[in-house]
């Protein structure tokens, strides 16, 4: 199978801050690749030096054997994205919206309308079609901008944490979007903070930290290194967190994460239900209040833990400074 | 397409776009020509009574052309606080990404700012019949007079443009506009004659294109006493020259340092 994005010791720094350290990866065409990482670990830079946004300092990009800098151009010809933040024109409507878009791909106005209808239709905007995209939830922004993305049929399309701020519903449905995407042959980079989305969505993941890459593979591969299940205990009083990580002691594959402030405890375990029914019984008689008890599968934050023994939201984001205002952009909405 | 067709075509989209914008917000119209309304009526009857215009001209004669291009200057910070606004809202960052013309959207801002333009001019000129104001001069020399006064505020927006990819804030982009076109339009002869200016205002006012800017519709609309002596400096005494001079300069810089910030904005 050939690559459609081939990426070769990027470098990107702003200032004395280096956002990008040497990221090198490759995405199969017709398969998806998703690129995890914390708030800031340069997710973000990357797909913006690969769709042309930003110019690297060093290293190279190809996106169906185009250079991003000497051929962007036809990069951008070829290519769909959807940022970060849902760029629709809150004044236009979304028929208007795509009906632009197609226009700016110099598709003739018939097609341009056409197409518009066909992607309404397909991302349930039929309804809304015609009203002012400022009257749509976030939800129907971000179905909007994807489909605003898709409007010239791209054959690679980047998709920049597209589900962060939705409500769980619409996450849902835009992963079953995203999937329908892929079963139709797009290549597709995705960025997410989340472990479970890439597990469901991407055929293989790259891990990024601090602008390096960390770890790559699988999803079962990432999850084989981190291990087990983690038992999760929230406490009536922080004091006793420490009698419930000496009690569970038997179980541990690693030491327990605890949080004061929370009052939660963490613990990597083996063995899922049984593991827990047996932690209950090791509490018995304690008198401890648990007020909160479960059972849950790693996620993004227990593959940091692992690969690089800290959290993934104290990362130290290299770019902080370039993303802190992004996080609060987007909160503020 | 050539690269001609796609800019034409591009910029076209854009403009477009702009203009659903001005008729989805109306209130953006409304309070764009209600400002300058209000402005002809407290300058015509409150200031007017005090301020006395040589010649024995009424100063609504007087006051209307400068009353035109102090507003359509500063209509042209809607080019900078919108293009901050795009950037804002990752839409530059969406244009940026398609394969349209570098210079598209900038050209489309402009263009959509400069139809505004015309509509609040046409606003302001009823407003002015209403009040005493009037042309004395042919229909050629008034479209000229307003030809005149859109062309130096479409270069402003070129300078507003480049402001707002700068600056990336459109309320920053209106309130630093603020301090620059404030003092350019009252340190000229837009609303009291420059005569008994302090000196290094008087000369400051004799070069500012806004000056030449008013004095050039004046003249084109027929609002100067026949016969009166020709004002001091060769800026006032061919207004009309020196301010396509400064529109060709303005255009001259402005045009490829705003598409080349474009170029390289970062959106959020």
């Amino acid at each position: 199978m050939t690559d459609a994005i081939v990426v070769e010791g990027l470098v990107k720094r702003y200032g004395a801050t280096t956002a990008l350290d040497g990221v090198d990866l490759t995405v199969a065409e017709g398969s998806v690749l998703g690129l995890l990482g914390p708030n800031g670990a340069g997710k973000t830079t990357v797909v913006r030096i690969l769709t042309t946004l930003l110019l690297a300092d060093a290293g190279r990009a190809e996106v169906m054997g185009l250079d991003v800098v000497r051929d962007a151009d036809a990069v951008r010809a070829s290519i769909g994205l959807t940022g970060q933040y849902a760029a629709v024109d809150e004044y236009l409507t979304g028929f208007e919206n795509l009906e632009m878009v197609g226009r700016l791909y110099h598709l003739p106005k018939a097609e341009a309308r056409t197409r518009s209808g066909e992607l309404l239709e397909r991302f349930d905007l039929v309804d809304a079609a015609h009203r002012p995209a400022k009257t749509y939830s976030g939800g129907m922004r971000r179905r909007l901008d994807i489909a605003a993305s898709l409007i010239n049929r791209p054959r690679i399309l980047f998709l920049d944490e597209p589900t962060t701020g939705l409500d769980p519903r619409s996450r849902l449905a835009m992963w079953e979007f995203i999937a329908e995407l892929a079963d139709g042959g797009t290549t597709i980079l995705l960025t997410t903070q989340y472990l479970e989305e890439a597990d469901r969505l991407a055929d293989r993941m790259v891990v990024i930290d601090r602008g390096q890459v960390i770890a790559r593979g699988t999803g079962d591969d990432l999850k084989a290194q981190v291990g087990g299940q983690r038992l999760e205990f929230t406490l009536a009083r922080a004091v006793d967190l420490a009698e419930v990580a000496q009690r569970l002691r038997p179980l541990a594959l690693e030491d327990a994460r605890t949080d004061e402030q929370t009052r939660r405890l963490s613990l990597p375990v083996r063995g899922g239900t049984e593991a827990l029914a047996e932690a209950l019984r090791l509490l018995e008689g304690s008198g401890i209040e648990v007020l909160d008890v479960g059972l849950r599968r790693p996620d993004l934050d227990d593959v940091f833990l692992t690969l690089t023994g800290h959290a993934a939201e104290d990362a130290a984001p290299a770019d902080d400074a370039h993303a802190e205002p992004v996080a609060t952009a987007g909160e503020a909405r | 397409m050539t690269t001609l067709a796609m800019t034409v075509s591009d910029s076209l989209t854009i403009t477009r776009r702009n203009l659903i914008k001005v008729k989805r917000v109306p209130d953006l119209l409304v309070f764009a020509t209600l400002s300058p309304i209000m402005f002809v009526l407290l300058f015509r009857y409150v200031f007017g009574s005090a301020i006395p215009v040589p010649g024995g001209l009424s100063y609504a004669e007087f006051l209307l052309p400068g009353i035109f291009a102090q507003t359509v200057i500063f209509g042209s910070t809607i080019t900078g606080a919108s293009l901050a606004e795009d950037l804002q809202k990752g839409l530059i960052d969406r244009f940026r990404s398609l394969p349209m013309a570098p210079s598209a959207v900038l050209i489309g801002r402009t263009v959509s700012d400069l139809l505004l333009n015309v509509i609040t001019i046409a606003v302001m000129m009823i407003t002015g019949f209403a009040v005493g104001w009037r042309i004395h001069t042919s229909i050629g020399e008034a479209v000229l007079g307003v030809l005149l006064l859109l062309t130096f505020a479409y270069a402003m927006s070129w300078v507003m443009a480049l402001v707002g990819l700068i600056v990336r804030t459109p309320e920053v982009v209106n309130n630093a506009s603020f301090i620059v076109i404030f003092p350019i339009t009252f340190i000229a002869n837009t609303f009291v004659p420059i005569d008994n200016f302090p000196s290094v205002l008087k000369t400051f006012a004799e070069w500012n294109p806004v000056s030449a800017v008013v004095q050039g519709a004046r003249e084109l609309f027929g609002n100067v006493v026949p016969g009166a002596p020709a004002p001091n400096g060769w800026a006032l005494q061919k207004p009309v020259l020196y301010v396509f001079i400064w529109v060709a300069v303005f255009l001259a810089i402005f045009v490829p340092l705003a598409v080349r910030t474009y170029r390289r904005s970062a959106g959020r």
